[in-house]
């Protein structure tokens, strides 16, 4: 029999704590796959942030920093500043990139830091909960948004991607969704486009990835997939969103 | 190597390059300036990196990452900032990551004000951040100490694999003096083949995390962590005693600059026939108790002489253990106690060793 799909050696065969239905496990794939495909996982290390995907370092299979909450593209200045030889990457939810840490990733993608950050975006705090989250989107209901987020008290959620393409440094900013195989594939092209741009050491590159999270919205998850298409594709529009530019900025 | 005049701040960063500290992250903040300006010229000189940060937080989160990929690194900051790196301290003790630590302290609380201070002893040896950890704290008196002592923080940072900080009182880093370097241009790289993050190649993947959600493991973790504490203060608590040797009435005890003015001052003190030792502790965490405990022993009473509002005064009286009174004097926001004011203090606690108060 012709074996059609297996397990990526990107990953380590550890059973997952993710939720059912959670997408993090294809996202974590993705990245692993692409680790695989270019050659670079021997050389690369990875930071796991603050929240759902704190555990990131026990499926990655390559060396792993654990961060404190936010300060992932901090901790991979750090790291690839002194060791410009490594492939290193951030995994962050949206609470600890885009509330906490919204100050490491803006200045991080502004001094163009040759990391790649996987950023995943399911408009909630899902390890504590389900509170709201800065990507929460108007109307949406949560922990702490019994009557649904109120944007005349909360604001608008951050659109990240757009914040960070309008900076002036050279950088790769895109967002994909999880809801359909067709999409799947394209954020696979994206992600390794991403890290080939580290490879070829071009610039920042930033990939959001629209996720669910059907614990903490109490959907299955099917309809969480389908609200994710009807009412986060609308607010967050996929595509490139930035590509550096050639002949400014980075070495291509 | 010949004597060459230099601000401290500026020595300090010329100590790092010469113990083999290539990699400098920082935030600006007054009265330390003079050191990562110093380094964003000299590192790139000797292959080196400078980066200026968007905040102490990030600061204490990029050298979490250099040192994690077993990069010899350094920052350096002034109280305020170094309150924003608690978070980063805490983290980089946890994960055992050597790193050193400059804090050039000014007056306090809050924004308080820009001149020196011994505002952050408690921060630096007991308060630091959350959680249970301590750093290798280092107090220098002199620039050349400050040279010294900067070199020594790197070998015992990644000796005993702790972050260690140097904690100089604002003039540390201002007043110009004497110095003199090895002849060592910049000192080999940082050993850390076993442990640090470079790449899984021909090896199991690494993991370098302040994380333990088994209470059994975490509570090994710290007893270990606190049985190398205790090896360090074993092996490298140091201290400096004045006119000790001779019988003395009064025990002064004083750290950092605060120490050369009370040094003035015994000698002034002697002239008059009073007799007066000094203890000075260079590493503030480890604290010498038990070297001090025994200079205690031979005085009648205690003068603790600081930079702020008694703060190292809490380990003088430990050290005492009830046996004699512990007066103090300090001055802080800046001001730092006079030559005059020591000799004052030290005839009101011999007073009151005479039954007089």
């Amino acid at each position: 029999m012709r074996k059609i799909f297996s397990h990526t050696e990107g990953m380590i065969t550890e059973p997952m704590h993710y939720c059912p239905g959670c997408t993090h496990g294809i996202i974590h794939r993705l990245v692993a796959e692409t680790l695989i495909e270019l050659d670079i996982r021997e050389r690369a290390v990875g930071i796991s942030p603050v929240g759902c995907s704190v555990f990131t370092y026990k499926y990655f299979r390559c060396d792993m920093f654990q961060a404190s909450h936010g300060r992932a593209p901090a901790v991979a200045t750090g790291a690839k500043r002194c060791r410009p030889e490594l492939i290193v990457f951030c995994y962050q939810g949206d609470g600890d990139l885009a509330a906490i840490g919204t100050s490491e990733i803006i200045h991080a993608a502004n001094r163009g830091e040759k990391i790649t950050c996987i950023f995943v975006n399911n408009a909630i705090y899902g390890m504590t909960g389900g509170q709201m989250a800065p990507t929460t989107i108007p109307g949406q209901r949560t922990s702490t948004t019994p009557g649904g987020r109120n944007v005349a008290d909360d604001g608008f959620p951050l659109k990240m991607s757009e914040i960070l393409a309008q900076l002036q440094t050279p950088g790769y900013v895109a967002r994909v969704s999880m809801h359909s195989p067709a999409e799947i594939i394209r954020a696979k092209q994206i992600v390794k486009k991403a890290f080939e741009y580290q490879v070829r050491n071009t610039c920042f590159s930033f990939v959001e990835f629209l996720s669910t999270c059907p614990t903490n919205w109490g959907l299955s998850p099917v309809e969480s997939l389908n609200w994710m298409k009807n009412n986060m594709l609308p607010y967050y529009p996929l595509g490139e969103h930035k590509v550096p530019e050639p002949g400014k900025g980075g070495t291509e | 190597m010949a004597k060459i005049l230099m601000k401290g701040n500026e020595a300090i960063g010329e100590a790092a390059i010469k113990a083999g500290c290539l990699h400098f992250f920082g935030y600006p903040i007054t009265p330390q300036n003079e050191l990562p300006e110093y380094l964003s010229k000299r590192l790139p000189q000797v292959g080196g990196r400078y980066i200026q940060t968007e905040s102490e937080v990030a600061t204490s989160n990029m050298i979490f990452g250099a040192a994690g990929v077993g990069v010899r690194v350094m920052t350096s900051s002034s109280s305020p900032g170094i309150s924003l790196m608690s978070e980063g301290l805490s983290y980089l003790a946890g994960a055992d990551l050597p790193v050193v630590i400059v804090n050039m302290m000014r007056a306090g609380p809050g924004l308080a004000g820009i001149l020196p201070a011994q505002s952050d002893y408690a921060h630096a040896t007991r308060g630091t951040a959350h959680g249970d950890f301590h750093l290798l704290v280092l107090a220098p008196s002199s620039v050349q100490e400050a040279v010294d002592l900067t070199m020594l923080s790197f070998e015992l940072a990644e000796k005993y694999r702790m972050p260690v900080m140097l904690l100089g009182d604002g003039m540390i880093g201002q007043m110009m003096e004497p110095v003199s370097f090895p002849e060592t241009e910049v000192g080999p790289p940082m050993q850390a083949d076993d442990w640090a993050l470079t790449g899984c190649r021909g090896r199991e993947p690494r993991l370098v995390s302040s994380l333990f959600l088994d209470p059994v493991e975490l509570n090994a973790k710290n007893h270990e962590r606190f049985a190398r504490y205790a090896v360090v203060a074993q092996n490298e608590t140091r201290y400096e005693t004045f006119n000790c040797d001779e019988p003395y009435d009064i025990l002064i005890t004083a750290f950092g600059v605060m120490s050369r003015v009370c040094k003035s001052a015994i000698v002034a003190l002697k002239e008059q026939g009073v007799h007066v030792g000094m203890f000075r502790p260079i590493t503030v965490q480890p604290f010498p108790s038990a070297a001090l405990s025994e200079a205690i022993g031979k005085a009648r009473r205690v003068l603790d002489v600081e930079m702020n509002m008694g703060q190292m005064l809490v380990d003088v009286q430990l050290a005492a253990k009830g046996r004699v009174e512990v007066d103090f004097l300090g001055k802080c926001g800046g001001l730092t106690p006079s030559i005059e004011d020591v000799v004052e203090a030290v005839y009101d606690s011999l007073t009151k060793a005479e039954g007089g108060g």
